[in-house]
């Protein structure tokens, strides 16, 4: 999946000649909690966050001293330089950037000019899409030797079903490295008949769990 | 305690019949009624025969082109084009001959028993055939054509209306229910159910809450697979009396699938028949506490049709009429006959007995995990209340 994809695109920025002030009730209005800071050409040249703001601000009960804070300018607060994506990136890529670095908003830039911005929680919402039900279904997951083939087989037994697939994961079974986990979601509430074909074609399933109801 | 109650029934109703090994099978309504007779607890002047609903009825909640895909289909006329597009002719619904009129006949005993219930004929009526609770507006869906829950549901509102409380204690998400009413303030929705991070249908997550105007009105408790009975009663004791005294309904429904039990082949809750005593006994308590009895109970899903479904429902109807489920030893004739036909052991007793029950490890963090989805649930009550 590209970063195009799931990037907003109505962004709102501030110039750095702008005061904290107005960076306070940016954030607030529109309830968000980055707000890139551009020049007249759309470069990206810094970016504000809701952190930055409260640091900045010494003390909320030291009226003085706020009000002057407020006054400040952007630029004496942003943070630079600024980490930026490309549209065609991938979300996957994006992924770990957000793990490995303390900052929660990435701003898009094509030729140079903002185009979007991709926060740590559009992030989280693709993975729960991803991982995630969109369609009425039930849960299988399978054991399966990291041998080249067994995916295609598996699919064909669902196949011969005629079952439909909403989706499909496949992890490292961390207990063994020469095995993977594959997590099938299919639209159906009656399972069983398919996962007793996986059983018959030797595939090893570890859900649905054989019950005592279940041997009939 | 007697209360004035109405079996829906007819032979008709066993006509929603898939194939001869489908897993859903209404012969349970058959076997529920003969056990009640047998036990000499179903009279005749009780028993209330179903009617067709109508196009307009179905249209209620269904979608006009949904309806008219399912009478081709049950004529066999529909492209298979189009099939897949209805849900239908997948594996969990295939087509029938005579479908519509067999769903419709179901959605028919529904509106039969809000009837009789809503104009004082009697104080509670149950419709085992019904409680189709996956059925979508324009999609059919986990052995669910049409739902007559939704229907009837929207058919109180419209013609009564009144505030409808729907209690739904099937082992899947009622999510043909909750969405149909998604919006909805006068419709709020309990469903408690076997969590979706496996089972189908996979929606019924604690924070569905409703959205616009019906935000905080539907509710939800996914719960662990093996909860079985303890956790699942005291999570269906506290959330059905802190919604009910929140919402304060006109009338209530239940949903009673009865596919909970240990031995249901497709879910992984594993209770026992205690549950079955329970659920129908706070209904009961609180129709009458809330209500004025007005109490109208489904059926639903329960695939083990010989063991659990019957002994189930026929709690139901016990509770309904006296408020004192069955004890004891199943009588003798209805084992003698249904035996012979049964692919499985019959139970002697309407109790599970101590030894069939399986002992499951990590009970205590199960129980531990599904107070805390209560907690979820309910935080939007308390928020409320503490508003007030
Ligand atoms: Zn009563
Ligand atoms: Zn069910």
């Amino acid at each position: 999946m590209l970063v195009e994809k799931i990037m907003k695109k109505n962004v709102i920025t501030l110039s750095s000649t702008a005061t904290v002030l107005e960076a306070l009730q940016l954030l607030q209005e529109h309830r968000i909690r980055h707000i890139p800071i551009i020049d007249k050409e759309k470069h990206v040249i810094g970016i504000v966050s809701d952190r930055d703001v409260r640091v900045a601000s010494p003390s909320i009960l030291d009226k003085q001293a706020n009000q002057q804070v407020l006054k400040k300018e952007i630029r004496e607060i942003m943070s630079t330089p600024v980490v930026t994506i490309h549209p065609l990136d991938f979300v996957e890529d994006i992924a770990k950037i957000f793990y490995e670095e303390t900052f929660a908003c990435l701003p898009v830039v094509r030729e140079g000019k903002l185009v979007g911005i991709v926060t740590e929680k559009d992030m989280l919402y693709t993975l729960i899409q991803l991982t995630g039900t969109h369609m009425p279904s039930s849960h299988i997951e399978l054991k399966v030797p990291h041998e080249p083939g067994n995916l295609a087989s598996i699919l064909a037994v669902f196949g011969k079903r005629k079952l439909n697939i909403t989706s499909l994961l496949i992890y490292p079974d961390h207990e063994d490295s020469n095995y993977k986990i594959v997590v099938i979601r299919v639209q159906t509430i009656h399972p069983l008949p398919v996962v007793k074909d996986l059983q018959t074609n030797g595939f090893e399933v570890i859900w649905p769990k054989p019950l005592q109801g279940a041997e009939e | 305690m007697t209360c004035k109650s109405s079996f829906v029934y007819s032979k008709n109703l066993l006509n929603y019949h898939f194939y001869a090994d489908h897993p859903f099978n209404q012969i349970r309504v058959r076997l529920t009624k003969e056990l009640l007779k047998s036990m000499n607890q179903l009279h005749e002047h009780s028993i209330m025969n179903p009617r067709m609903a109508t196009d307009e009825e179905l249209a209620l909640f269904h979608d006009r082109t949904y309806i008219e895909a399912v009478k081709l289909a049950s004529k066999g006329e529909l492209p298979s084009s189009k099939q897949a597009d209805f849900g239908l002719n997948t594996d969990d619904t295939p087509v029938f001959e005579g479908m519509h009129d067999a769903a419709a006949l179901i959605v028919g005993g529904t509106l039969e028993a809000i009837d009789a219930v809503l104009q004082n004929k009697v104080s509670h009526a149950l419709n085992l055939s019904g409680g189709l609770h996956h059925g979508f507006k324009r999609k059919a869906s986990g052995f669910c054509v049409y739902n007559d829950a939704a229907v009837g549901i929207q058919y109180i509102r419209e013609k009564y209306n009144m505030n409808v409380l729907y209690i739904d204690t099937d082992a899947h998400h009622g999510d043909g229910v909750q969405w149909a009413f998604y919006e909805d303030p006068h419709v709020c929705t309990l469903s408690i159910h076997e969590t979706g991070r496996y089972l189908f249908p996979g929606t019924g997550y604690v924070n569905e809450r409703g959205i616009t105007k019906g935000y905080g009105y539907s509710f939800n408790i996914p719960l662990d697979a093996f909860t079985q009975d303890e956790s699942f009663i005291s999570i269906y004791e506290n959330a059905f009396r802190e919604i009910i005294d929140f919402f304060k309904p006109d009338v209530l429904i239940t949903q009673n699938g009865a596919d909970a039990h240990f031995l249901d082949p497709l879910t992984h809750l594993n209770s026992s028949m205690k549950i079955y005593e329970q659920i129908p006994l706070l209904a009961h308590q609180l129709a009458h506490e809330y209500c004025e009895g007005r109490w109208i109970a489904l059926g639903g899903g329960g695939y083990d049709l010989w063991r659990v479904v019957p002994r189930a429902w026929a709690q139901i109807w016990k509770v309904m009429n006296d408020n004192q489920p069955f004890t004891g030893k199943l009588p003798n004739d209805w084992l003698l006959k249904w035996q012979k036909e049964a692919p499985v052991t019959l139970p002697t007793y309407w109790h599970d007995l101590e030894e069939d029950i399986p002992v499951i490890p990590r009970k205590e963090e199960i129980m531990e995990k599904n107070n805390q989805m209560l907690e979820h649930a309910l935080s939007y009550i308390k928020t409320q209340r503490n508003l007030k």
